[in-house]
């Protein structure tokens, strides 16, 4: 039992193994080569290495244009994941707790946002935005943001509802509780770990959108975008560069706490 | 448990009851996507049949479907984009099946934990993967740069630079870790027994695998395969940032309509026929998940 369990059978060479670990080499790659190059004592983005600086990370924390969209970013980022949520959580209970007629349609719609074309989303919502008059800004973003997490949500959600039985619900109100009460008392509690889950996966996907933001954004400028201005400029590849790196481990970061969570909650 | 509610409570009233609570959980989230989704896409459509460019004279009429009917430019460009995603999809489920295959079947106990490992970065920031590719490829890139400096090439490598090939390549990248998911699932609900069973009835394993395990996983295949092509058909981040001038592909030229030429109707056009493509598709790769979840 001990001998199984604590360093397990030894790794056996065989080219299942070694495939998975060059494919694995191949995901890996390009992320540590934006990390490794972020320290990189040059200006030009190129081999060979040519020693270890920080002065990259120094020259970022002093871009007031930088600072400006990772603020826009995370405001947009916090408003539009916490009404996805919401609404995720809305549409999940109906999913889950509730049959009615056109329930087909609805997962049908909901789950559109999911596959369709990023540019065709992105027209749409400018087209309507446009025809009704309403200015583009980071309110038009954090809208846009809503509509692509909304079905993510609703899925973390939907999973943890399914898990534990309305029974549960049917208990607290037989106990005295009214039917929001036990909503809010019983089954928002226990689905905790999934609403956050989905809160934060949201996030990261709000913090990284590009090519829905791209058409809404106006003037107004998310980290995305920002990222995406200063690539024309060959000598500001190395900011480019470290703002990746930052941006890529925090976003492992939240990836990891999103999957203990899921792990935790189904 | 029924007998357990309020007597006093007629069927209808408890009908009532619950088609209330019913419209104000449904009622927000719907709004949502019907304002914000279903509508676009709805005056998407009247707008095709608009002409003329933003902010001139814009009329009724059916001259932009004329006019994208008459563009072959375009539809060549959509049929390469379509080559595109086809090869982007094929490899992708190349590359992906093997890892698959080696969770499901030779991974043991620790499959869980190296699906994981597979997957994070997938997780992670889709521009800032595809960025990555961007500082790698290009003549003065790192991947040239290191070929030049380790002396493996004596000047950068034509291959290397903003293409066709390089946007299969990052968007391969990209997606083939989402690939993996859905085989890895069909692969590991197969029963064992069965590969036993054609073991016993003397069937080497090569045919074991033509026969049994390879249609088994289809359904996996088919939803793999799926989720990369209907969302990189209309892609047009990746070929902006690897792509070139040869890489451009048809989502760039309907984000142009919109940014550049300003021609609304006709980029509307564009985005509408690319949803009819890929309707029968996104109904496929339903069906292909309800195969996958039963």
């Amino acid at each position: 039992m001990l001998a199984k369990s604590s360093i397990g059978r030894r790794f056996t060479f065989s080219l299942g193994a070694a495939y998975f670990v060059l494919f694995t080499a191949f995901m890996y790659l390009p992320i540590l080569l934006l990390v490794v190059f972020s320290f990189n004592d040059s200006p030009t983005l190129a081999f060979p290495w040519n020693g270890f600086t920080l002065r990259w990370y120094a020259a970022l924390a002093q871009s007031t244009e930088l600072i400006k969209a990772v603020w826009n970013s995370v405001l947009v980022g916090l408003l539009s994941s916490l009404i996805a949520t919401v609404l995720g959580t809305l549409a999940a209970l109906g999913i889950v707790r509730f049959n009615f007629p056109g329930k087909s349609i609805f997962l049908s719609v909901a789950a559109m946002p999911l596959v369709i074309p990023a540019v065709v989303m992105g027209v749409a919502m400018l087209i309507l935005f446009t025809m009704v008059g309403i200015p583009l800004t980071l309110w038009t973003v954090g809208l846009g943001h809503v509509i692509i997490n909304l079905p993510y949500a609703m899925l973390i959600v939907a999973a943890r509802l399914a898990g534990f039985e309305a029974h549960i619900e049917e208990a607290a109100m037989d106990l005295g509780a009214n039917y929001w009460g036990a909503l809010w008392r019983v089954t928002l509690p226990m689905s905790m770990p999934a609403l956050v889950a989905a809160f934060l996966s949201s996030f990261t996907t709000s913090f990284d959108e590009f090519a829905v933001t791209f058409f809404l954004a106006g003037s107004d400028t998310t980290l995305p975008i920002y990222l995406f201005s200063q690539l024309r400029f060959p000598s500001r590849l190395p900011l480019v560069v470290t703002l990746a790196a930052i941006m890529m481990l925090l976003s492992v970061l939240i990836v990891l706490a999103v999957e203990k969570l899921r792990r935790m909650s189904t | 448990m029924t007998t357990l509610a309020p007597p006093i409570r007629t069927a209808a009233q408890a009908e009532a009851t619950r088609r209330r609570r019913l419209l104000l959980i449904m009622g927000p989230p719907g709004l949502a996507l019907l304002v914000f989704f279903l509508v676009p896409l709805g005056i998407m459509g009247l707008y095709t049949l608009r002409s003329g460019t933003l902010g001139g004279e814009m009329a009724w009429s059916l001259d932009t479907y004329r006019s994208f009917l008459a563009n072959t430019a375009l539809q060549r460009l959509l049929w390469r984009s379509t080559l595109v995603s086809l090869q982007t999809s094929l490899l992708c489920v190349l590359l992906a099946y093997p890892i698959a295959y080696y969770l499901a079947f030779r991974a043991g106990e620790r499959r869980m934990t190296l699906l994981t490992i597979i997957i994070i970065p997938a997780w992670t920031s889709y521009l800032l993967r595809i960025l990555a590719w961007k500082l790698i490829l290009g003549s003065s890139g790192l991947l040239n740069t290191f070929l030049l400096w380790v002396g493996w090439i004596d000047q950068p490598a034509p291959i290397l630079l903003f293409s066709q090939t390089a946007v299969v390549v990052t968007l391969v990248y990209v997606w083939a870790p989402f690939v993996a998911l859905p085989i890895f699932a069909a692969l590991d609900r197969i029963d064992k027994r069965l590969l036993e069973a054609a073991a016993d009835l003397g069937s080497p394993p090569w045919y074991a695998f033509v026969r049994v395990t390879l249609p088994l996983s289809l359904p996996g295949v088919l939803a793999g395969f799926l989720s990369v092509f209907i969302p990189t058909l209309g892609e047009y981040v990746t070929p902006l940032l690897v792509g070139g001038v040869n890489g451009i592909m048809y989502g760039n030229l309907i984000q142009d309509q919109f940014v550049r030429a300003l021609n609304w109707p006709l980029g509307s056009i564009m985005s509408l026929v690319l949803l009819v493509l890929l309707l029968p598709m996104f109904l496929l790769f339903r069906r292909s998940d309800d195969l996958l979840q039963r």
